[in-house]
Protein backbone atom coordinates (compact mmCIF):
# COMPACT_ATOMS: atom_id res chain seq x y z
CA UNK A 1 0.00 0.00 0.00
CA UNK A 2 1.39 3.38 -1.02
CA UNK A 3 1.81 5.95 1.76
CA UNK A 4 1.56 9.75 1.57
CA UNK A 5 2.02 12.43 4.15
CA UNK A 6 -1.03 14.43 3.03
CA UNK A 7 -3.84 13.18 0.78
CA UNK A 8 -6.37 15.73 -0.45
CA UNK A 9 -9.78 14.54 -1.58
CA UNK A 10 -10.94 16.90 -4.32
CA UNK A 11 -9.01 19.03 -6.84
CA UNK A 12 -11.28 22.08 -6.89
CA UNK A 13 -10.40 25.48 -5.46
CA UNK A 14 -10.22 24.17 -1.89
CA UNK A 15 -8.08 21.13 -2.70
CA UNK A 16 -5.67 23.12 -4.87
CA UNK A 17 -5.10 25.85 -2.27
CA UNK A 18 -4.73 23.27 0.52
CA UNK A 19 -2.12 21.34 -1.49
CA UNK A 20 -0.08 24.44 -2.28
CA UNK A 21 -0.11 25.53 1.38
CA UNK A 22 0.93 22.06 2.59
CA UNK A 23 3.85 22.13 0.15
CA UNK A 24 4.87 25.64 1.23
CA UNK A 25 4.92 24.33 4.79
CA UNK A 26 7.44 21.65 4.01
CA UNK A 27 5.39 18.58 3.05
CA UNK A 28 6.94 16.54 0.24
CA UNK A 29 4.50 13.65 -0.24
CA UNK A 30 1.19 15.17 -1.28
CA UNK A 31 -1.47 13.57 -3.45
CA UNK A 32 -4.63 15.19 -4.80
CA UNK A 33 -7.42 12.81 -5.82
CA UNK A 34 -9.88 14.35 -8.31
CA UNK A 35 -13.05 12.72 -9.63
CA UNK A 36 -13.33 14.84 -12.80
CA UNK A 37 -11.03 14.74 -15.85
CA UNK A 38 -9.33 18.03 -14.98
CA UNK A 39 -8.33 20.08 -11.94
CA UNK A 40 -10.25 23.22 -11.01
CA UNK A 41 -13.61 21.80 -9.94
CA UNK A 42 -16.72 23.88 -10.43
CA UNK A 43 -14.65 26.94 -11.42
CA UNK A 44 -14.25 25.40 -14.88
CA UNK A 45 -17.91 25.94 -15.65
CA UNK A 46 -18.19 29.34 -13.95
CA UNK A 47 -17.10 31.29 -17.02
CA UNK A 48 -18.45 34.65 -15.78
CA UNK A 49 -16.14 37.24 -14.28
CA UNK A 50 -15.93 38.47 -10.69
CA UNK A 51 -13.56 35.94 -9.13
CA UNK A 52 -10.37 36.84 -7.34
CA UNK A 53 -11.04 40.45 -6.28
CA UNK A 54 -9.79 39.65 -2.77
CA UNK A 55 -7.00 37.23 -3.69
CA UNK A 56 -5.51 38.82 -6.81
CA UNK A 57 -7.08 42.34 -6.75
CA UNK A 58 -8.39 41.74 -10.24
CA UNK A 59 -11.56 40.38 -11.72
CA UNK A 60 -11.01 36.96 -13.25
CA UNK A 61 -13.34 34.37 -14.75
CA UNK A 62 -13.64 31.01 -12.98
CA UNK A 63 -11.32 29.08 -15.33
CA UNK A 64 -8.68 31.83 -15.09
CA UNK A 65 -8.88 31.82 -11.27
CA UNK A 66 -8.49 28.03 -11.24
CA UNK A 67 -5.55 28.23 -13.64
CA UNK A 68 -3.59 30.47 -11.23
CA UNK A 69 -3.70 27.63 -8.68
CA UNK A 70 -3.33 24.76 -11.16
CA UNK A 71 -0.11 26.35 -12.46
CA UNK A 72 1.30 26.50 -8.92
CA UNK A 73 0.39 22.86 -8.30
CA UNK A 74 2.24 21.88 -11.47
CA UNK A 75 5.24 24.13 -10.79
CA UNK A 76 5.56 22.61 -7.31
CA UNK A 77 5.34 19.11 -8.81
CA UNK A 78 2.45 18.18 -6.56
CA UNK A 79 1.15 14.75 -7.56
CA UNK A 80 -2.48 14.40 -8.59
CA UNK A 81 -4.70 11.69 -10.02
CA UNK A 82 -7.63 12.62 -12.28
CA UNK A 83 -10.73 10.57 -13.05
CA UNK A 84 -10.21 9.02 -9.65
CA UNK A 85 -13.08 8.38 -7.29
CA UNK A 86 -12.47 8.00 -3.57
CA UNK A 87 -14.73 5.22 -2.35
CA UNK A 88 -14.00 5.15 1.35
CA UNK A 89 -11.90 6.80 4.04
CA UNK A 90 -11.20 4.99 7.29
CA UNK A 91 -10.70 6.58 10.67
CA UNK A 92 -7.04 5.50 10.56
CA UNK A 93 -6.71 7.49 7.31
CA UNK A 94 -6.58 4.54 4.96
CA UNK A 95 -8.19 5.57 1.69
CA UNK A 96 -9.80 3.30 -0.89
CA UNK A 97 -10.06 4.82 -4.37
CA UNK A 98 -10.47 3.66 -7.95
CA UNK A 99 -9.76 4.72 -11.50
CA UNK A 100 -9.35 3.06 -14.90
CA UNK A 101 -5.56 2.74 -14.79
CA UNK A 102 -5.01 1.52 -11.24
CA UNK A 103 -8.34 -0.21 -10.66
CA UNK A 104 -9.28 -0.30 -7.00
CA UNK A 105 -6.36 0.75 -4.79
CA UNK A 106 -5.52 1.63 -1.20
CA UNK A 107 -3.45 4.49 0.19
CA UNK A 108 -2.26 5.26 3.68
CA UNK A 109 -2.25 8.97 4.59
CA UNK A 110 -0.83 10.60 7.68
CA UNK A 111 -3.22 13.50 7.24
CA UNK A 112 -6.32 13.78 5.05
CA UNK A 113 -7.85 17.04 3.83
CA UNK A 114 -11.51 16.77 2.88
CA UNK A 115 -12.17 19.15 -0.04
CA UNK A 116 -15.05 17.49 -1.88
CA UNK A 117 -17.17 20.62 -2.32
CA UNK A 118 -20.95 20.56 -2.45
CA UNK A 119 -23.83 19.41 -4.60
CA UNK A 120 -27.03 21.12 -5.67
CA UNK A 121 -30.29 20.32 -3.94
CA UNK A 122 -32.25 18.25 -6.46
CA UNK A 123 -35.91 18.29 -7.51
CA UNK A 124 -36.62 15.30 -5.29
CA UNK A 125 -35.95 17.45 -2.23
CA UNK A 126 -38.64 19.98 -3.15
CA UNK A 127 -41.93 18.04 -3.17
CA UNK A 128 -43.13 19.53 -6.46
CA UNK A 129 -45.89 17.28 -7.81
CA UNK A 130 -46.16 16.25 -11.46
CA UNK A 131 -44.55 13.74 -13.80
CA UNK A 132 -40.83 13.47 -14.34
CA UNK A 133 -40.52 14.89 -17.84
CA UNK A 134 -37.25 15.78 -19.51
CA UNK A 135 -36.29 19.44 -19.24
CA UNK A 136 -35.81 19.80 -15.48
CA UNK A 137 -32.21 20.60 -14.63
CA UNK A 138 -30.36 21.93 -11.66
CA UNK A 139 -28.90 25.32 -12.60
CA UNK A 140 -25.37 23.94 -12.26
CA UNK A 141 -26.09 21.02 -14.60
CA UNK A 142 -27.39 23.47 -17.20
CA UNK A 143 -24.27 25.57 -16.62
CA UNK A 144 -22.04 22.60 -17.34
CA UNK A 145 -24.03 21.66 -20.46
CA UNK A 146 -23.83 25.17 -21.91
CA UNK A 147 -20.33 26.22 -20.85
CA UNK A 148 -18.35 22.97 -21.13
CA UNK A 149 -20.27 20.50 -23.29
CA UNK A 150 -21.67 23.17 -25.61
CA UNK A 151 -25.35 22.11 -25.50
CA UNK A 152 -28.40 24.28 -24.92
CA UNK A 153 -30.78 22.53 -22.51
CA UNK A 154 -33.86 24.43 -23.73
CA UNK A 155 -35.38 27.49 -25.35
CA UNK A 156 -38.11 28.74 -23.00
CA UNK A 157 -36.97 28.74 -19.42
CA UNK A 158 -38.40 29.23 -15.94
CA UNK A 159 -35.93 29.36 -13.05
CA UNK A 160 -36.95 28.41 -9.53
CA UNK A 161 -34.70 29.90 -6.87
CA UNK A 162 -32.75 33.13 -7.01
CA UNK A 163 -29.41 31.90 -5.73
CA UNK A 164 -26.40 33.19 -7.61
CA UNK A 165 -26.15 30.18 -9.93
CA UNK A 166 -29.78 30.66 -10.96
CA UNK A 167 -29.21 34.36 -11.66
CA UNK A 168 -26.01 33.71 -13.58
CA UNK A 169 -27.79 31.08 -15.67
CA UNK A 170 -30.70 33.43 -16.39
CA UNK A 171 -28.23 35.74 -18.12
CA UNK A 172 -26.26 32.93 -19.74
CA UNK A 173 -29.33 31.28 -21.29
CA UNK A 174 -30.57 34.69 -22.50
CA UNK A 175 -27.23 35.47 -24.17
CA UNK A 176 -27.41 32.08 -25.91
CA UNK A 177 -30.79 32.97 -27.36
CA UNK A 178 -33.22 31.38 -24.88
CA UNK A 179 -36.20 33.23 -23.46
CA UNK A 180 -36.04 33.29 -19.66
CA UNK A 181 -39.61 34.03 -18.64
CA UNK A 182 -39.31 34.44 -14.90
CA UNK A 183 -37.16 33.73 -11.86
CA UNK A 184 -39.34 32.65 -8.92
CA UNK A 185 -38.10 32.86 -5.34
CA UNK A 186 -39.90 31.26 -2.38
CA UNK A 187 -38.47 33.71 0.14
CA UNK A 188 -39.45 37.40 0.31
CA UNK A 189 -35.82 38.28 -0.53
CA UNK A 190 -33.27 36.94 -2.98
CA UNK A 191 -30.42 34.73 -1.86
CA UNK A 192 -28.23 36.15 -4.62
CA UNK A 193 -25.85 39.10 -4.72
CA UNK A 194 -27.31 42.54 -5.61
CA UNK A 195 -24.81 42.80 -8.43
CA UNK A 196 -26.17 39.61 -9.99
CA UNK A 197 -29.79 40.77 -9.70
CA UNK A 198 -28.92 43.99 -11.55
CA UNK A 199 -26.51 42.58 -14.13
CA UNK A 200 -28.19 39.21 -14.79
CA UNK A 201 -31.91 40.03 -14.48
CA UNK A 202 -32.49 43.81 -14.74
CA UNK A 203 -30.07 44.20 -17.67
CA UNK A 204 -32.16 41.75 -19.68
CA UNK A 205 -35.62 42.63 -18.36
CA UNK A 206 -36.10 39.25 -16.67
CA UNK A 207 -38.75 39.48 -13.93
CA UNK A 208 -37.97 38.28 -10.39
CA UNK A 209 -41.04 37.14 -8.47
CA UNK A 210 -40.37 37.04 -4.73
CA UNK A 211 -42.58 34.93 -2.43
CA UNK A 212 -43.49 32.71 -5.39
CA UNK A 213 -42.91 29.04 -6.07
CA UNK A 214 -43.62 26.32 -8.61
CA UNK A 215 -46.62 24.27 -7.48
CA UNK A 216 -47.01 22.07 -10.56
CA UNK A 217 -44.95 20.92 -13.51
CA UNK A 218 -46.82 20.15 -16.75
CA UNK A 219 -45.82 17.71 -19.47
CA UNK A 220 -45.18 13.98 -19.55
CA UNK A 221 -42.28 13.46 -21.96
CA UNK A 222 -40.95 17.03 -21.93
CA UNK A 223 -41.75 19.98 -19.70
CA UNK A 224 -44.60 21.97 -21.26
CA UNK A 225 -45.08 24.52 -18.55
CA UNK A 226 -45.25 25.20 -14.83
CA UNK A 227 -47.81 26.60 -12.44
CA UNK A 228 -46.50 29.42 -10.30
CA UNK A 229 -48.23 30.56 -7.11
CA UNK A 230 -47.64 33.20 -4.51
CA UNK A 231 -46.81 31.93 -1.02
CA UNK A 232 -47.71 33.26 2.44
CA UNK A 233 -45.25 34.03 5.25
CA UNK A 234 -45.02 30.33 6.06
CA UNK A 235 -44.15 29.46 2.49
CA UNK A 236 -47.53 27.86 1.74
CA UNK A 237 -49.09 28.55 -1.68
CA UNK A 238 -52.03 30.99 -1.56
CA UNK A 239 -55.07 29.52 -3.38
CA UNK A 240 -56.26 31.68 -6.25
CA UNK A 241 -52.83 33.11 -7.08
CA UNK A 242 -51.88 30.31 -9.48
CA UNK A 243 -50.57 31.32 -12.87
CA UNK A 244 -49.60 29.00 -15.73
CA UNK A 245 -46.43 29.72 -17.63
CA UNK A 246 -45.49 27.74 -20.72
CA UNK A 247 -41.84 26.67 -20.94
CA UNK A 248 -39.76 23.71 -22.11
CA UNK A 249 -37.18 23.93 -19.34
CA UNK A 250 -37.20 24.39 -15.58
CA UNK A 251 -33.93 25.22 -13.86
CA UNK A 252 -33.61 24.71 -10.11
CA UNK A 253 -31.32 26.93 -8.07
CA UNK A 254 -32.58 25.96 -4.66
CA UNK A 255 -29.54 25.53 -2.48
CA UNK A 256 -26.26 23.70 -2.10
CA UNK A 257 -25.47 20.86 0.26
CA UNK A 258 -21.92 19.91 1.29
CA UNK A 259 -21.03 16.48 -0.10
CA UNK A 260 -20.09 14.52 3.00
CA UNK A 261 -20.73 10.82 2.39
CA UNK A 262 -17.01 10.11 2.82
CA UNK A 263 -16.75 12.28 5.92
CA UNK A 264 -19.57 10.38 7.62
CA UNK A 265 -17.98 7.02 6.80
CA UNK A 266 -14.74 7.97 8.49
CA UNK A 267 -16.66 8.94 11.59
CA UNK A 268 -16.18 12.71 11.88
CA UNK A 269 -18.76 14.59 13.94
CA UNK A 270 -21.14 16.56 11.72
CA UNK A 271 -22.86 19.91 12.20
CA UNK A 272 -26.58 19.56 11.43
CA UNK A 273 -26.85 23.19 10.26
CA UNK A 274 -23.86 23.43 7.89
CA UNK A 275 -24.20 19.73 6.99
CA UNK A 276 -20.41 19.71 7.03
CA UNK A 277 -17.93 18.36 9.58
CA UNK A 278 -17.48 20.17 12.87
CA UNK A 279 -13.99 21.61 13.00
CA UNK A 280 -11.75 23.41 15.47
CA UNK A 281 -9.60 26.51 14.90
CA UNK A 282 -7.09 24.44 12.91
CA UNK A 283 -9.90 23.15 10.64
CA UNK A 284 -9.31 19.68 12.08
CA UNK A 285 -12.40 17.49 12.41
CA UNK A 286 -13.21 15.33 15.43
CA UNK A 287 -10.94 12.63 13.92
CA UNK A 288 -7.32 13.66 14.55
CA UNK A 289 -5.44 14.23 11.30
CA UNK A 290 -8.55 14.67 9.16
CA UNK A 291 -9.10 18.29 8.11
CA UNK A 292 -11.86 19.93 6.07
CA UNK A 293 -12.12 23.14 4.03
CA UNK A 294 -14.15 24.84 1.33
CA UNK A 295 -17.73 24.00 0.42
CA UNK A 296 -17.59 20.53 1.97
CA UNK A 297 -17.23 22.31 5.31
CA UNK A 298 -19.85 25.02 4.74
CA UNK A 299 -21.14 26.60 1.54
CA UNK A 300 -19.27 29.80 0.68
CA UNK A 301 -20.33 32.75 -1.52
CA UNK A 302 -16.87 33.77 -2.66
CA UNK A 303 -14.12 31.48 -3.90
CA UNK A 304 -11.54 33.87 -2.43
CA UNK A 305 -12.63 32.84 1.05
CA UNK A 306 -12.51 29.16 0.05
CA UNK A 307 -8.89 29.59 -1.02
CA UNK A 308 -8.05 31.40 2.20
CA UNK A 309 -9.69 28.77 4.39
CA UNK A 310 -8.14 25.91 2.41
CA UNK A 311 -4.70 27.50 2.70
CA UNK A 312 -5.10 27.35 6.47
CA UNK A 313 -6.24 23.72 6.34
CA UNK A 314 -3.15 22.83 4.29
CA UNK A 315 -0.91 24.68 6.73
CA UNK A 316 -2.42 22.98 9.79
CA UNK A 317 -2.33 19.56 8.11
CA UNK A 318 1.38 20.14 7.47
CA UNK A 319 1.90 21.08 11.11
CA UNK A 320 0.06 17.93 12.18
CA UNK A 321 2.31 15.73 10.04
CA UNK A 322 5.45 17.41 11.38
CA UNK A 323 4.22 17.14 14.98
CA UNK A 324 3.55 13.41 14.51
CA UNK A 325 7.09 12.98 13.20
CA UNK A 326 8.52 14.74 16.24
CA UNK A 327 6.37 12.61 18.53
CA UNK A 328 7.76 9.48 16.92
CA UNK A 329 11.29 10.66 17.74
CA UNK A 330 10.43 11.81 21.24
CA UNK A 331 7.44 9.98 22.64
CA UNK A 332 6.74 12.52 25.39
CA UNK A 333 6.79 15.78 23.46
CA UNK A 334 3.98 17.82 21.95
CA UNK A 335 0.28 17.67 22.60
CA UNK A 336 -1.45 14.35 22.67
CA UNK A 337 -4.30 14.50 20.21
CA UNK A 338 -6.39 11.78 21.82
CA UNK A 339 -9.43 13.79 22.81
CA UNK A 340 -8.47 17.40 22.22
CA UNK A 341 -11.43 18.16 19.95
CA UNK A 342 -13.90 17.47 22.72
CA UNK A 343 -11.84 19.44 25.23
CA UNK A 344 -12.01 22.63 23.19
CA UNK A 345 -14.20 25.64 23.90
CA UNK A 346 -17.46 25.60 21.98
CA UNK A 347 -18.61 28.62 20.00
CA UNK A 348 -22.38 28.69 20.31
CA UNK A 349 -24.44 30.43 17.62
CA UNK A 350 -27.54 32.08 19.06
CA UNK A 351 -29.86 35.07 18.50
CA UNK A 352 -29.99 35.16 14.70
CA UNK A 353 -26.68 33.41 14.02
CA UNK A 354 -27.35 30.10 12.28
CA UNK A 355 -23.93 28.48 12.64
CA UNK A 356 -20.27 29.21 13.08
CA UNK A 357 -17.13 27.70 11.54
CA UNK A 358 -15.08 26.72 13.45
CA UNK A 359 -17.46 25.31 16.03
CA UNK A 360 -14.71 24.65 18.59
CA UNK A 361 -11.51 26.53 19.48
CA UNK A 362 -8.48 25.71 21.60
CA UNK A 363 -7.31 29.01 23.11
CA UNK A 364 -4.11 27.35 24.41
CA UNK A 365 -2.88 26.12 21.04
CA UNK A 366 -4.58 28.45 18.55
CA UNK A 367 -2.78 31.10 16.50
CA UNK A 368 -2.82 34.82 17.39
CA UNK A 369 -6.28 35.11 15.94
CA UNK A 370 -8.97 32.95 14.45
CA UNK A 371 -11.52 34.06 11.87
CA UNK A 372 -14.98 32.79 12.80
CA UNK A 373 -17.27 32.70 9.79
CA UNK A 374 -21.04 32.51 10.12
CA UNK A 375 -24.38 33.20 8.47
CA UNK A 376 -27.43 35.02 9.79
CA UNK A 377 -30.92 33.53 9.70
CA UNK A 378 -32.70 36.51 8.05
CA UNK A 379 -31.90 39.96 6.69
CA UNK A 380 -30.90 42.56 9.32
CA UNK A 381 -30.44 46.33 9.16
CA UNK A 382 -28.60 48.60 11.58
CA UNK A 383 -27.49 45.87 13.92
CA UNK A 384 -24.40 44.64 15.70
CA UNK A 385 -22.63 41.33 16.13
CA UNK A 386 -22.16 40.57 19.82
CA UNK A 387 -19.66 38.11 21.29
CA UNK A 388 -20.07 36.90 24.89
CA UNK A 389 -17.63 34.88 26.97
CA UNK A 390 -19.01 33.06 30.00
CA UNK A 391 -22.14 35.21 29.72
CA UNK A 392 -20.36 38.60 29.57
CA UNK A 393 -20.23 40.87 26.50
CA UNK A 394 -16.62 41.07 25.32
CA UNK A 395 -16.91 42.43 21.83
CA UNK A 396 -19.37 44.05 19.44
CA UNK A 397 -19.13 44.94 15.78
CA UNK A 398 -21.59 47.29 14.05
CA UNK A 399 -23.10 46.16 10.77
CA UNK A 400 -25.37 48.42 8.68
CA UNK A 401 -26.84 45.43 6.86
CA UNK A 402 -26.59 41.64 6.90
CA UNK A 403 -28.28 39.02 4.74
CA UNK A 404 -28.42 35.21 4.80
CA UNK A 405 -26.83 35.15 1.35
CA UNK A 406 -23.66 36.89 2.53
CA UNK A 407 -21.23 35.09 4.80
CA UNK A 408 -20.15 37.16 7.80
CA UNK A 409 -17.03 36.89 9.92
CA UNK A 410 -15.60 38.08 13.19
CA UNK A 411 -12.02 37.78 14.45
CA UNK A 412 -11.31 36.33 17.89
CA UNK A 413 -7.93 37.31 19.27
CA UNK A 414 -5.99 34.95 21.43
CA UNK A 415 -4.90 37.82 23.72
CA UNK A 416 -8.53 38.65 24.44
CA UNK A 417 -9.41 35.01 25.16
CA UNK A 418 -6.45 34.61 27.51
CA UNK A 419 -8.06 37.19 29.79
CA UNK A 420 -10.57 34.45 30.63
CA UNK A 421 -8.65 31.54 32.12
CA UNK A 422 -11.87 29.68 32.92
CA UNK A 423 -13.23 29.94 29.42
CA UNK A 424 -16.24 27.67 29.07
CA UNK A 425 -18.24 28.93 26.14
CA UNK A 426 -18.32 31.71 23.59
CA UNK A 427 -21.62 32.84 22.14
CA UNK A 428 -22.17 34.92 19.01
CA UNK A 429 -25.45 36.70 18.36
CA UNK A 430 -27.03 39.57 16.42
CA UNK A 431 -28.61 42.53 18.16
CA UNK A 432 -30.84 45.03 16.42
CA UNK A 433 -30.59 48.72 17.35
CA UNK B 1 -35.51 66.78 -16.51
CA UNK B 2 -35.36 62.99 -16.48
CA UNK B 3 -35.21 60.79 -13.39
CA UNK B 4 -33.63 57.31 -13.55
CA UNK B 5 -34.00 54.80 -10.74
CA UNK B 6 -31.24 52.25 -10.02
CA UNK B 7 -30.25 49.76 -7.35
CA UNK B 8 -26.68 50.25 -6.20
CA UNK B 9 -24.49 47.16 -6.60
CA UNK B 10 -21.65 48.41 -4.40
CA UNK B 11 -22.58 46.29 -1.38
CA UNK B 12 -25.42 44.15 0.03
CA UNK B 13 -27.37 47.23 1.20
CA UNK B 14 -28.58 47.77 -2.35
CA UNK B 15 -29.49 51.44 -1.91
CA UNK B 16 -32.32 52.63 -4.19
CA UNK B 17 -30.70 55.43 -6.19
CA UNK B 18 -32.42 58.30 -7.97
CA UNK B 19 -30.46 60.10 -10.67
CA UNK B 20 -31.65 63.45 -11.97
CA UNK B 21 -30.58 64.00 -15.57
CA UNK B 22 -30.75 67.16 -17.63
CA UNK B 23 -29.85 67.00 -21.30
CA UNK B 24 -27.90 63.81 -20.68
CA UNK B 25 -25.91 65.34 -17.82
CA UNK B 26 -26.22 64.16 -14.22
CA UNK B 27 -27.55 66.93 -12.00
CA UNK B 28 -27.93 65.03 -8.76
CA UNK B 29 -27.75 61.53 -7.25
CA UNK B 30 -29.91 60.80 -4.20
CA UNK B 31 -30.69 57.70 -2.12
CA UNK B 32 -27.07 56.62 -1.79
CA UNK B 33 -25.54 56.00 1.65
CA UNK B 34 -21.92 56.33 0.59
CA UNK B 35 -19.80 57.74 -2.23
CA UNK B 36 -19.68 54.42 -4.06
CA UNK B 37 -23.38 54.82 -4.87
CA UNK B 38 -22.74 58.23 -6.40
CA UNK B 39 -19.87 56.96 -8.55
CA UNK B 40 -21.84 53.91 -9.67
CA UNK B 41 -24.96 55.92 -10.53
CA UNK B 42 -23.06 58.49 -12.62
CA UNK B 43 -21.26 55.81 -14.60
CA UNK B 44 -24.37 53.65 -14.99
CA UNK B 45 -26.55 56.41 -16.48
CA UNK B 46 -23.93 58.07 -18.69
CA UNK B 47 -21.68 55.20 -19.78
CA UNK B 48 -22.92 51.76 -18.66
CA UNK B 49 -20.40 49.03 -19.51
CA UNK B 50 -20.10 45.28 -18.93
CA UNK B 51 -17.54 42.55 -19.47
CA UNK B 52 -19.17 39.93 -21.71
CA UNK B 53 -18.35 36.28 -21.07
CA UNK B 54 -19.50 33.47 -23.32
CA UNK B 55 -18.17 30.41 -25.18
CA UNK B 56 -16.85 29.75 -28.68
CA UNK B 57 -16.91 26.46 -30.64
CA UNK B 58 -13.60 24.64 -30.82
CA UNK B 59 -12.33 22.44 -33.68
CA UNK B 60 -10.40 19.30 -32.69
CA UNK B 61 -10.36 20.24 -28.99
CA UNK B 62 -10.65 18.02 -25.92
CA UNK B 63 -13.65 20.21 -25.11
CA UNK B 64 -16.42 21.28 -27.52
CA UNK B 65 -16.32 24.94 -26.51
CA UNK B 66 -13.82 27.35 -24.95
CA UNK B 67 -14.80 30.08 -22.51
CA UNK B 68 -14.02 33.63 -23.64
CA UNK B 69 -14.40 37.22 -22.39
CA UNK B 70 -14.07 40.74 -23.68
CA UNK B 71 -10.62 41.80 -22.49
CA UNK B 72 -12.13 44.93 -20.93
CA UNK B 73 -15.70 46.14 -20.44
CA UNK B 74 -17.69 47.21 -23.49
CA UNK B 75 -20.72 49.52 -23.77
CA UNK B 76 -23.82 47.75 -22.46
CA UNK B 77 -25.74 48.42 -25.69
CA UNK B 78 -23.10 46.49 -27.65
CA UNK B 79 -23.69 43.22 -25.79
CA UNK B 80 -26.11 41.74 -28.34
CA UNK B 81 -23.98 42.82 -31.31
CA UNK B 82 -21.03 41.20 -29.58
CA UNK B 83 -22.97 37.95 -29.07
CA UNK B 84 -24.11 37.95 -32.71
CA UNK B 85 -20.52 38.38 -33.91
CA UNK B 86 -19.01 35.76 -31.62
CA UNK B 87 -21.63 33.17 -32.59
CA UNK B 88 -20.00 32.78 -36.02
CA UNK B 89 -16.47 32.32 -34.69
CA UNK B 90 -14.74 28.90 -34.64
CA UNK B 91 -11.27 28.36 -33.22
CA UNK B 92 -8.79 25.51 -33.59
CA UNK B 93 -7.26 23.75 -30.59
CA UNK B 94 -4.80 24.14 -28.94
CA UNK B 95 -5.89 27.36 -27.23
CA UNK B 96 -4.13 29.17 -24.40
CA UNK B 97 -5.59 31.57 -21.85
CA UNK B 98 -5.29 35.10 -23.27
CA UNK B 99 -5.27 34.03 -26.95
CA UNK B 100 -7.28 36.47 -29.06
CA UNK B 101 -10.32 34.60 -30.35
CA UNK B 102 -11.87 37.57 -32.17
CA UNK B 103 -10.16 40.95 -32.56
CA UNK B 104 -12.14 44.19 -32.21
CA UNK B 105 -15.43 42.41 -31.51
CA UNK B 106 -18.46 44.14 -33.06
CA UNK B 107 -16.46 47.30 -33.67
CA UNK B 108 -15.95 47.97 -29.96
CA UNK B 109 -12.19 48.13 -30.28
CA UNK B 110 -12.01 45.38 -27.63
CA UNK B 111 -10.66 41.88 -28.29
CA UNK B 112 -12.39 38.70 -27.22
CA UNK B 113 -9.83 36.46 -25.49
CA UNK B 114 -9.84 32.85 -24.31
CA UNK B 115 -10.15 32.25 -20.56
CA UNK B 116 -9.29 28.56 -20.61
CA UNK B 117 -6.54 26.30 -21.96
CA UNK B 118 -7.87 23.70 -24.40
CA UNK B 119 -5.53 21.04 -25.78
CA UNK B 120 -5.94 19.02 -28.95
CA UNK B 121 -8.11 15.92 -28.68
Amino acid sequence: MKAYEVVIVGGGPAGLAAAIAARENGIRDILILERDGELGGILNQCIHNGFGLHTFQEELTGPEYADRFIRQVKEQNIEYKLNTMVMHIEENKKIIAMNRQDGMFELQAEAVILAMGCRERPRGALNIPGYRPAGIFSAGTAQRLVNIEGYMPGREVVILGSGDIGLIMARRMTLEGAKVKVVAELMPYSGGLKRNIVQCLDDYGIPLKLSHTVVDIHGKERVEGVTLAEVDEKGNPIPGTEEEISCDTLLLSVGLIPENELSRECGVLMDPVTRGPRVDDSLETSVPGIFACGNVLHVHDLVDFVSEEAGLAGTYAAEYVKRKKREKCDKNSGKNDGDTFREGVRIIPTGGVRYTVPQVIHPASMGDKVVVRFRVARPYRKCRIRVDINGKIVMTKKRPVMAPGEMESIVLERKKLEEYPHLQEITIQIEEA
Amino acid sequence: MEIRELICIGCPMGCPLKVELEEGKVRQVTGNTCNRGDVYARKEVTDPTRIVTTTVRVNHGEQAVVSVKTRTDIPKDKISACMEAIKKVRVDAPIKIGDVVAADIAGTGVDMVATKNISVL
